[in-house]
């Protein structure tokens, strides 16, 4: 067997939580889904020691893909430092005892909650997505069994009849985040909800990308190198999110902001939702506008010291 | 027959027989639908017209019998041996099917626009303003105000949503519709006025239509021949004024003779 079977005696977890067969199926699962991109394998979801929507399906992905020499990231909206985040961190770092990273380029395995690393991924690098709801097609038809035989003829007209209401109501396609894309001229597939200003780095991305859905019992997969396209009319071209300020902590353009609200007054600024990527630019001496603001000092220092730990 | 454009029937019925259980839905049930042709079922409720449609309209697989359908390209298809993909693509290119509930046919939470656009989006349109504009032309066509195309059918009256139901359907220039009550549960006026465009659409475009009513008035102003149905079976099938004007068969005599006169 693999390299996290062993012998563990009574009151010992045994290697990333999950006992062999069951990541054996897992694994399974995850093949399948590799060899069909984009399409929902299902698989039996195991109850995890923490609640849905807290990433039980990425956390199982991750559990049955992890080896002794891992390197593990996990980040929750870009950063490294909340809850989320920091209490499956510890959950990887108690059942399995490998080491962890805060650092995008020293992680083997990224588990994400939502956004994708700002820095290029390599195609030594797997990235498991923690997926709510995988089924695009969702909201507009309810009915599961419908869901599946539109994916199974390929008939998705249906996805372009919500782009078209999102032009009709808004005047251009006001999907944000969870925006579908065609998986190898295929599958439509929903990209988890992460932020649409990360869709093209879906496309064609060095590392293997897998997804896991804990509640909903599915798991997809996109290979390395695999076209994603992003779905769009051909007057409504798909564009992403532009910010029109630099973040406000390292001065980085064309990166995905997050807003923080610094006060009661109105007191705002916008900073790389990426901590990791941040904190790498601050360190060589990028500066933002703001960086010498107290409140941002504030902000921006306590993480320092966390990344120091 | 001049007013028909082919000598070929359009669609063929054979010998269709439907179980529900030990209890008939319809037997034994033969016809051809001719292009530009329109066919009325007429009878009480639960003569089964309803199963007879759905049948036709590949919605009910018949337990006996075949129904042979004339694709695009020319040949005969028997439709329950067409692969699901093929029948799909068929009941939203050359097909339309008309609720009697209009909240049936239609999708209630995105607006008329995307309504009747969902068609031209599942056979392959990507284009927004191509789409828009022949969603627009369409409301127009069924006498629905262009400023209503961004709003909800939730808001539509119910003649507005089987008008709307109507201009979804044909977006896609069909050649056979199904119908089933198309006028049931509208109010007398707007019967009338719905009966109106039906009639002028079907006659501008050439569609063929199957309707099942059990409104004689509909079926008189409407369709070219008739079939009055019974227990299952058709007792009697022939030119609608024909039939209407000289019932054979007591029971649609009785039909006849049981309309109102005012």
């Amino acid at each position: 067997m693999s390299d996290t079977a062993e012998n563990y005696d009574q009151g010992e977890y045994n290697f990333a939580y999950l006992d062999e067969q069951t990541k054996r199926m897992i694994r399974r699962a995850i093949l399948k889904g590799i060899a069909i991109p984009g399409y929902q394998v299902p698989f039996a979801s195991r109850e995890m020691p923490m609640p849905y929507g807290w990433g039980t399906g990425g956390v199982q992905v991750t559990a049955a893909i992890l080896g002794k020499d891992d390197c593990l990231k996990m980040i929750d909206q870009g950063s490294d430092d909340t809850t989320n985040a920091v209490s499956l961190r510890g959950f990887f770092e108690k059942t399995a005892g490998i080491r962890t990273t805060y650092e995008t380029s020293e992680a083997t395995v990224i588990q994400t909650r939502h956004r994708i690393p700002e820095k290029d991924l390599t195609d030594d690098q797997v990235i498991v997505f923690q997926v709510p709801i995988p089924e695009p097609l969702r909201f507009l038809e309810p009915r599961e069994t419908e869901t599946r035989k539109m994916h199974a003829l390929e008939d998705y007209g249906l996805m372009h009849v919500k782009l078209y209401e999102d032009i009709a109501k808004n005047g251009h396609i006001a999907t944000t985040y969870a925006y579908p894309v065609k998986v190898n001229d295929r599958y439509v597939m929903d990209p988890s909800p992460t932020p649409k200003f990360d869709n093209p780095k879906i496309d064609e991305m060095a590392a293997l990308q897998l997804y896991g859905a804990g509640r909903e019992k599915r798991i997809y997969a996109i290979p390395p190198y695999t076209k994603v396209k992003s779905l769009d009319f051909e007057d409504y071209p798909f564009e992403v999110q532009k910010f029109d300020k630099p973040c406000a902590l390292c001065g980085a353009r064309n990166v995905y902001l997050d807003e923080v609200i610094l006060d009661d007054r109105g007191g705002r600024m916008f900073v790389c939702s990426d901590s990791n990527f941040c904190e790498e630019r601050r360190a060589a001496g990028h500066v933002g506008p703001m960086a010498a603001d107290p409140a941002a000092v504030q902000i921006g220092g306590s993480s320092q010291e966390e990344t120091a730990r | 027959m001049s007013l028909f454009q082919s000598d070929e029937p359009l669609l063929q019925v054979h010998n269709v027989t439907r179980y529900y259980g030990d209890r008939v839905g319809c037997s034994d049930v033969s016809f051809d639908l001719w292009p530009g042709e329109v066919l009325a079922i007429v009878g009480e409720s639960g003569s089964g017209k309803t199963t007879l449609l759905n049948c036709l309209s590949t919605r009910l697989a018949p337990t006996a019998g075949a129904i042979e359908y004339r694709m695009r390209d020319g040949t005969m298809r028997n439709l329950y041996q067409l692969t699901e993909a093929e029948r799909r693509l068929l009941m939203r290119t050359d097909w339309g099917f008309v609720h009697q509930n209009a909240a049936d046919g239609l999708r209630m939470n995105v607006s008329a626009g995307a309504n009747v656009g969902e068609r031209l989006m599942a056979i392959g349109d990507r284009h927004y303003g191509n789409i828009r504009s022949t969603a627009d032309d369409w409301l127009g066509r069924v006498e629905i105000d262009s400023d209503r195309i961004d709003d909800d059918p939730r808001s539509f009256s119910g003649g507005m949503r089987q008008r709307l139901q109507i201009a979804r359907n044909l977006v896609t220039r069909p050649r056979l519709v199904f119908m089933d009550e198309p006028t049931g549960g509208l109010d007398v006026s707007v019967q009338a006025r719905l009966l109106d465009l039906l009639r002028r659409l079907v006659s501008d475009l050439g569609l063929s239509v199957v309707i099942v009513t059990h409104d004689l008035a509909v079926a008189r102003l409407l369709s070219h021949r008739i079939m009055v149905m019974r227990y299952g079976n058709v007792i009697e099938a022939g030119l609608t004024d024909q039939v209407l004007d000289d019932p054979r068969e007591p029971y649609s005599q009785l039909l006849v003779s049981s309309i109102l006169q005012v």
